[in-house]
């Protein structure tokens, strides 16, 4: 039996494993609350969170809140992906631009960018480019890092092979350089990807300013428990979704 | 069982014809902390049409910079290096490089590696691809044309490898220990595959290693190298029939040849295994 094959033979099991761990999760929970062992008035019932996806989706449109994500989301992504990635590409091209840059990079990727949108509010107002900018900025650094990672880490000899076949500057970029580079460099934006999908959320949540964050605040607000729990898992399939959605296309890519 | 003493830039096998590569006095010094390391000194010899000849020497005697040099992807701090009359003042079309270590693309599959060379030349897909195959079919890969370099084994990769030197049709092949990484037999299946090819193509080949029975099994003459500084020592006609394949190591006559260049290797790895010796009681 290949190695390949013993992957797939193993995913038939995995998925309802996970499907039945979640399962009993909730049935824990369900069983937990009857039981008077958790507070009803702080965590739902799963049974009522259930119930309460139809309402949310019917009654609270939460698909159009879903659609303002998405548009935030995008916006931030292609800037990961047009201006980050060219950003970590010039850096890669000199040491001493890494050298200058590479720690300002580094400590942008550890600052908490999301409390300063305050700031973000006062330059880009209350819009989605606010959401957008701040998205931005958190994904910036895992992707600019990856990106310089994966082209300064092409293989010696891969790069000679170019050479010997005499490819200019533009070829060997365009054929060895970034294809060697792309794994790294879609690590890099799926981290900043997923910083972004998450800062999206939490600055939706915060500004009030549409999108799914904005609709689990307002459903917290109202203290409708069910909804509230049911739009937070809505966000969390969204996501699962998102991050599989780009799985499988860094495989198709790479 | 012939023995070129004292070698110079004529030196070859008895072809009239311009020799495809002439390699004359070529140096190569670098410069390190601890002063200037002289890595290839003066090295001459040629390498004529159809000929296969590899160039031995111990570890670190200068030959994989033998090979950069001759690639023209280093350049020589004197000498000159020239393939059908023409200089080699870097890589130079004439010339494929086979690299010791896995060099093929892993995000290509086997025939878009092959077909490389000719992608890079605008030769339109359909065309380079059929191109390619010929060679894979060469190589013994048919069938494996869709897979990716990850689905293949060690040597099946460095086939690839060899295929895609092919593909663009060079002068002279140039291989650096294609099949150091590899076990024993595979690399003697290997070599009986290099020598078909070279005998379907008629294909001019340099090949760099250290492995004694490899060099003996494939070449027309071997060129000894010494220990550091990489000089030239000796070059041996290999006169053992064609065409040959992997049963030839079992024959006394090899066995011959095997003795006469481990005596010459001998002396010169153990310099350089006493210059390791010494650098390691130093540090």
């Amino acid at each position: 039996m290949t190695a390949k094959s013993a992957i797939f033979q193993k995913e038939k099991w995995v998925i309802p494993l996970q499907l039945g761990v979640t399962f009993l999760f909730f049935a824990i929970i369900e069983i937990a609350i009857e039981l008077k062992w958790l507070n009803e008035y702080v965590l739902s019932r799963p049974s009522k969170i259930f119930f309460a996806f139809h309402r949310i989706i019917v009654e609270e449109s939460i698909l159009s809140y879903t659609a303002v994500t998405f548009m935030e989301v995008l916006g931030a992504s292609l800037g990961l992906i047009f201006i980050a990635i060219p950003f970590g590409i010039l850096l890669a091209q000199k040491k001493v631009l890494w050298q200058a840059w590479g720690d300002w990079v580094s400590a942008l990727a550890a600052a908490p960018i999301v409390l300063l949108y305050p700031l973000f509010l006062v330059v880009f107002g209350r819009s989605p480019m606010t959401i957008i900018v701040i998205a931005f900025l958190t994904g910036f650094s895992p992707v600019v890092i990856k990106t310089v990672e994966g082209i300064t880490n092409v293989r010696q000899v891969l790069k000679d092979v170019g050479r010997s076949f005499n490819l200019s500057a533009y070829q060997q970029f365009k054929l060895i350089t970034l294809p060697a580079a792309l794994p790294a460099i879609f690590l890099g934006l799926r981290l900043g990807l997923i910083y972004a999908m998450i800062t999206v959320v939490a600055v939706e949540y915060l500004i009030d300013l549409g999108g799914l964050g904005n609709i689990v605040g307002e459903l917290a607000e109202r203290y409708d428990l069910p909804a509230t729990y049911a739009a937070m898992c809505f966000v969390v399939g969204v996501s699962i979704l998102f991050f599989a959605f780009l799985e499988r296309l860094e495989k198709w890519l790479t | 069982m012939k023995v070129n003493k004292k070698p110079a830039v004529s030196v070859g096998g008895a072809s009239s014809e311009q020799p495809v590569l002439v390699v004359d006095k070529i140096s190569k010094v670098y410069q390190t902390n601890s002063g200037s390391l002289i890595a290839v000194d003066g090295m001459s010899f040629s390498v004529n049409p159809q000929e296969v000849v590899s160039v031995i020497g111990p570890s670190g005697c200068g030959k994989s910079t033998l090979f950069n040099l001759i690639g023209g992807l280093t350049p020589p701090s004197s000498g000159k290096i020239s393939v059908s009359g023409m200089p080699v003042n870097g890589p130079h079309p004439s010339i494929s490089m086979v690299f010791q270590e896995e060099s093929i693309f892993p995000w290509r599959n086997v025939v878009n590696n092959v077909a490389f060379p000719l992608e890079i030349n605008g030769v339109p897909k359909a065309e380079r691809e059929e191109h390619a195959r010929r060679f894979i079919q060469m190589v013994g890969l048919e069938g494996f044309e869709n897979h990716t370099p990850s689905q293949l084994s060690g040597g099946m990769r460095q086939r690839v490898a060899i295929a895609r030197g092919l593909a663009s049709e060079p002068k002279l092949l140039l291989m650096d220990e294609p099949f150091a990484a590899l076990d024993e037999q595979t690399r003697l299946l290997l070599g009986d595959k290099v020598i078909q090819m070279q005998q379907e193509l008629k294909q001019t080949i340099l090949l760099i290693t250290h492995n004694i029975t490899e060099a003996i099994q494939l070449s027309d003459r071997i060129v000894v190298m010494s220990y550091r500084p990489g000089r030239l020592k000796r070059i041996i006609d290999i006169d053992l029939p064609r065409p040959r394949t992997s049963e030839i190591v079992s024959s006394e006559e090899f066995g011959r040849y095997v003795a006469m260049i481990w005596d010459d290797l001998r002396e010169e790895a153990s310099k350089g295994m006493a210059a390791a010796d010494s650098a390691r009681a130093t540090t």
